[in-house]
């Protein structure tokens, strides 16, 4: 890292992070408020590594009855039957749409797992202190908060099959538990991917280059 | 990369920033139109210059509320299998959620189409509404951090793939008839994405009245010493 690379930190300043400005804070442990917009300063987001864990833990666990759950139950005349996630990626390939069951198996199986591996290797990288391909973990970062919203895929798809098959007593399409906790995934994933602060995969170098000269 | 000392001190205050993914103090160049400006170290993606971030922007929001509208009024998609027929609007499908025991997701269904689009509309629109008469008021800065919230959980183009994935899935059933509202919701995603792509905040900051008065530009007094530690 060459020397005149300058954090705000490091020059006793704070990033508004609402608005961006750059401020002095009041205090160096309370740093007050923005000056612009008034929102209340932080030098990092509060707790971020312990907010993440949680939340993460707490989707990596609802991750199993998302996917052993149905989602979908499916009555005909006397028979019901029960979908899974995956049983729903199976049904759209067998049913000859095969780029629509891709699109549902990135979505739903492939994006979920790779948000909670990606978020664990950087939470877990930071916490090491690790000085280690920072831009490629903050790459890998933006990518996190940028796909995670597709995952919601498989929930507005349940929906809206069960909001129009309603021809009973024909044929009706109940939501399962699985819906449930497939939402709970999407739904912790994103708010762990926003509680956590990108700023602490840098910071390591920094403290690093203190104890170091 | 930057230089702190040459900056005059007004100029400061509003150019050189910290990047939010890195926290690397830096200047932002002036940019020619449509030019972006990303961190040298980490990547972050710090500004960009659309042609014209505000006027641009409150026509796309306006365009966007009457989509929005119609999406939510007219019948999304229809059925007719066996001589009968069914038909949705986006809030019948969460209410159909809603009646059949899982009202949690409903509830996240109901925001992720409805609540959160037409609060980041709702939003945009007064900011932008306000911000023609600068000094804009302060309170739009609340606004604009609302704005910011919903705009992850404003999902009408993963919508509109679940939608075509439930079109898919039930045509091996019955007869689908796409709506009005599917199209309209297909109009709203691409205003949408032009309301982020031609608004620049950094506009509405600069014309925001200052919670704290003009006086107290904070930056101007630490001129000296990050200037003299680069």
């Amino acid at each position: 890292m060459s020397g005149n690379e300058l954090t705000a930190v490091q020059a006793g300043l704070v990033s508004c992070d609402t608005c961006d400005l750059l401020s002095r804070p009041a205090a160096t442990v309370q740093p007050g408020h923005c000056p612009r917009c008034g929102a209340p300063l932080e030098w990092r987001r509060h707790q971020s590594i312990q907010h993440t864990w949680a939340l993460l833990i707490a989707a990596a666990i609802s991750y199993v009855p998302a996917n052993v759950l149905p989602v979908l139950t499916t009555n005909t005349l006397g028979s019901s039957e029960s979908d899974t996630i995956m049983g729903g990626v199976i049904y759209l390939y067998t049913s000859g749409s095969w780029p629509l069951a891709l699109i549902v198996l990135i979505a739903s199986v492939m994006i979920p797992m790779g948000k909670i591996i990606a978020l664990a290797y950087l939470l877990i990288t930071v916490q090491r202190g690790s000085i280690k391909n920072n831009r490629d973990r903050s790459r890998l970062y933006r990518v996190v908060e940028l796909i995670g919203r597709w995952s919601m895929l498989d929930v507005f798809v349940d929906t809206f099959v069960v909001a129009l098959v309603q021809l009973q007593p024909l044929m009706s399409v109940e939501p399962g538990l699985g819906v449930l906790f497939f939402m709970s995934v999407v739904v912790l994933t994103m708010l762990a991917a926003q509680s956590f602060d990108p700023r602490l995969i840098w910071d390591a170098g920094r403290r690093r280059q203190v104890a170091h000269g | 990369m930057y230089n702190l000392a040459s900056i005059p001190p007004r100029c400061l205050a509003v150019e050189t920033v910290a990047c939010p993914g890195c926290d690397l103090l830096q200047r932002i160049p002036p940019l020619p139109s449509g030019g972006k400006a990303r961190c040298p170290r980490c990547g972050h993606l710090l500004a960009t210059q659309p042609s014209d971030p505000l006027d641009r922007s409150l026509a796309l929001t306006i365009a966007a509320l009457i989509v929005f509208v119609i999406a939510n009024t007219t019948p999304m998609m229809g059925l007719s299998a066996v001589g009968r027929e069914a038909n949705t609007t986006l809030l019948g499908g969460a209410y159909q959620m809603w009646l059949q025991g899982r009202e949690i997701t409903a509830a996240v269904v109901g925001f992720c189409t409805v609540i959160a689009p037409a609060g980041y509309l709702a939003c945009m629109l007064v900011v932008l509404l306000a911000v023609r008469r600068p000094p804009a008021p302060q309170w739009i800065g609340e606004l604009l951090r609302w704005a910011n919230f919903m705009r992850p959980w404003s999902m009408n183009e993963v919508l509109m793939l679940g939608i075509l994935v439930a079109l898919v899935k039930i045509a091996q059933l019955a007869t689908v008839i796409a709506g009005i509202g599917m199209y309209a919701v297909f109009v709203l995603i691409v205003l949408l994405a032009g309301i982020m792509v031609s608004f620049d905040p950094r506009e509405v900051w600069r014309r925001v009245e200052w919670a704290a008065g003009e006086q107290r530009i904070p930056v101007a007094d630490a001129t000296s010493g990050p200037g003299r530690a680069a």
